[in-house]
């Protein structure tokens, strides 16, 4: 099939407008919610703050930081979930088969329970933690014996991870039941209360992550061609398989540090960014950091405008999303085979 | 030298072969599951004899601890025996159905539609008899797997697909277990979530005699279809090139794999992982005729459940630990063993 956007000048077009569209829903989705405001309320928020005024004081305090959290983590996620579908070659990973979500959320129960952490920043690091080392356990797990990181090992070493911490989190849930309400948040995901030091700790790690993942394009369009023909090609495969897993670990761990375990962006975008772009990821990457960043402020929209007084956890949302997405995915998938 | 014995009833309609080594394996597994059985009877916060229970069991001894044996210890140990067998055997067919020794009940959505059927019912209508969580439960599996099946038919099921679209309805029962947990009050999301990780406390007779029949009617005639299930495993050309209707034997073993997951979890919620390792292990010992695997992963997957619910229930006395916390302790560790041992397929 080919790509809506040919030529490479409509490509740049279409990354314009839809940097235009991303400016236009982070502006919305700073006016909509519990208070409704207007959008010129927050542009005069900017412009003309009013402390008197209690809607330009929601807008810059929480509605600030939560719109900001939602667009950088789901740009995030959804280059994350390109990089991952190129390095397994199977169009349904996402971050939560590297045991990402499993690992961090067990290191946050582990801390609230035993060391009675509720620093949101230090569980933050810990979930930080606590991904990495799952990850770096299904990579060791999935490097051994020949064929190294094949696809198959890698999603196989994910599933046996996730399992392993999952068991051991339900373990310390039952026991401890207090926890259950305080970590509930990282089970379901969620952008709501945090603030912006939150954000400005781990953006360094995701803005260097994605200029890392920008400059890999090219070497993961020779890899994606296969791991044969790209040593024939003279590229060193490992050293690229290893910058791509790093560059996943950055990205991914820190949304779900700051999140919590918000699935479905990391798979969908991928797969709209290719409709659009065809399978250059020197296009997909920035492609996805912008369509991410759009469907996770949108779907945070809808997670806090459908019950409200209360709120749908933003990872419920994305997966009432992405199941119906997912499922169409695999009845294409299927056809092949 | 044959290492098989063939059964065939006279008019040649059922037929399968036994592995001659099934016949030594058998009576030990049955061994090994009664000594279990009174050693688990003998431990808890109060220590019994393991001879007083053989005694109690013979109907001789005195009745001191008649109540503990008989009415709290033996129930709750026959039920994780059969639910251990039910998911044992639903795993076992769904590996031979997909032809993919990673396949269990708990991956491709079959338990996930029985989760969200309890937790709602838990969550929002407690106020009815609980009793009914199980009914409940198996509804839930059975809509479940049918969307499941619906969504993945496309002039026929395909396997791959079937998987494929059971981890994404996997997925979305996921998310919305966790709503409900997030949304629902306080009280009953923690008695939910002990439903989730998987638990035999407080089973009665009434539950083991409303799991039983599950088994009796859909493990023997899991047994009897075996040549079916054998020709499902060498893939649909070759199984319609030799007669198989394959279509309609795949509904009728995905029922019957449905039928015991969702028993299974309506007794005893969430335990995972059974369904995948026992038949591994069964595989180890047996080798490949479908006949001996499935009364070998029933019996495995029993031992295994009623062990880790014995170890759940008295390592952290008085706590009493859910037992799918300990399976799939045991359960995952031994699946990356799995892993490693087959690093150089």
């Amino acid at each position: 099939m080919n790509p809506l956007l040919i030529q490479h000048r409509l490509k740049i077009a279409g990354l314009v407008i839809g940097l235009c569209i991303l400016g236009l829903t982070f502006v919305l989705s700073m006016a909509l919610g519990q208070v409704q405001t207007t959008i010129r309320t927050v542009i005069e928020a900017f412009t003309n703050y009013n402390p008197a005024s209690t809607e330009h004081i929601i807008i810059t305090t929480t509605r600030i930081s939560r719109s900001s959290i939602a667009m950088v983590i789901g740009a995030s996620l959804a280059v994350a979930g390109a990089l991952m579908q190129a390095l397994t070659r199977n169009p349904l990973a996402s971050p939560s088969i590297f045991g990402i979500n499993s690992g961090a959320l067990f290191f946050v129960v582990f801390a609230t329970v035993f060391l009675s952490t509720n620093s949101l920043l230090q569980l933050m690091w810990i979930a930080f933690l606590g991904g990495t080392i799952a990850t770096i356990m299904v990579f060791f797990l999935a490097s051994l014996g020949k064929d190294s990181l094949s696809p198959i090992k890698i999603v196989l070493a994910g599933a046996a991870i996730t399992a392993f911490f999952s068991s051991f989190t339900q373990g310390l849930l039952v026991i401890d039941q207090q926890g259950l309400e305080g970590v509930l948040f990282w089970l379901g995901g969620s952008v709501a209360g945090r603030n912006l030091e939150m954000l400005q700790t781990i953006l360094p790690f995701i803005v260097g992550a994605g200029i890392v993942a920008l400059f890999l394009g090219n070497s993961i369009n020779i890899f994606t061609s296969g791991e044969d023909i790209a040593k024939g090609l003279g590229q060193r495969v490992l050293l690229v398989k290893i910058l791509m897993s790093i560059v996943i670990i950055l990205l991914a761990g820190s949304s779900v540090a700051v999140g919590g375990s918000i699935g479905f962006i990391g798979l969908i975008v991928p797969h709209l960014v290719r409709l659009l772009v065809g399978i250059d990821y020197r296009w997909i990457i920035p492609y996805c950091a912008v369509c991410g960043g759009i469907l996770l402020l949108l779907s945070d929209v809808i997670a806090r405008l459908v019950i409200i007084p209360e709120e749908m956890p933003i990872g419920v949302m994305t997966a009432l999303i992405g199941v119906p997405f997912f499922i169409s995915i695999a009845r294409r998938a299927g056809r092949t085979t | 030298m044959n290492k098989h014995t063939i059964l065939r009833s006279s008019s040649d309609q059922v037929s399968f072969s036994l592995e001659k080594k099934s016949i030594i394996i058998l009576p030990t597994l049955l061994l090994v599951s009664f000594i279990l059985l009174i050693l688990g009877l003998s431990v808890g916060s109060t220590m019994i004899h393991p001879w007083t229970i053989i005694e109690q069991i013979l109907g001789s001894g005195d009745s001191d601890y008649t109540f503990i044996i008989e009415t709290l210890r033996l129930p709750r140990m026959l039920l994780a025996f059969l639910v251990g067998a039910a998911l044992a055997v639903s795993g076992l067919i769904l590996q031979g159905i997909v032809r993919n020794p990673l396949a269990s009940p708990d991956i491709i959505g079959i338990t996930g539609g029985a989760k969200v059927a309890a937790v709602l019912f838990i969550t929002y209508f407690s106020a009815v008899d609980i009793k009914w969580v199980p009914v409940v439960a198996i509804l839930g599996a059975g809509i479940a797997s049918f969307v499941i099946y619906l969504l993945a038919w496309k002039k026929g099921v395909n396997p791959i697909r079937f998987v494929l679209i059971g981890i994404g309805i996997d997925a979305g029962m996921g998310a919305l277990v966790i709503m409900m947990l997030v949304l629902g009050p306080y009280y009953s999301t923690s008695e939910a979530y002990i439903w989730l990780a998987g638990s035999v406390y407080g089973a009665n007779w009434f539950d083991v005699f409303s799991m039983l029949p599950w088994l009796l009617i859909f493990i023997p005639i899991a047994i009897l279809l075996s040549r079916r299930i054998n020709l499902q495993e060498l893939g649909d050309d070759l199984a319609t090139g030799l007669g198989s209707r394959v279509e309609l034997d795949r509904f009728i073993l995905v029922s019957i794999s449905v039928a015991l997951a969702g028993s299974a979890v309506a007794f005893a919620g969430g335990i995972g992982f059974i369904g995948l390792i026992a038949p591994h292990i069964a595989r180890k010992l047996v080798g490949r005729s479908f006949a001996s695997l499935v009364s070998v992963a029933a019996i495995i997957g029993g031992l295994i459940v009623m062990s880790a619910d014995v170890v759940a229930r008295t390592v952290f006395l008085p706590l009493d630990l859910p037992a799918g916390v300990f399976v799939s302790g045991i359960g995952a560790p031994f699946f990356i063993f799995l892993l490693y041992q087959n690093r150089n397929v």
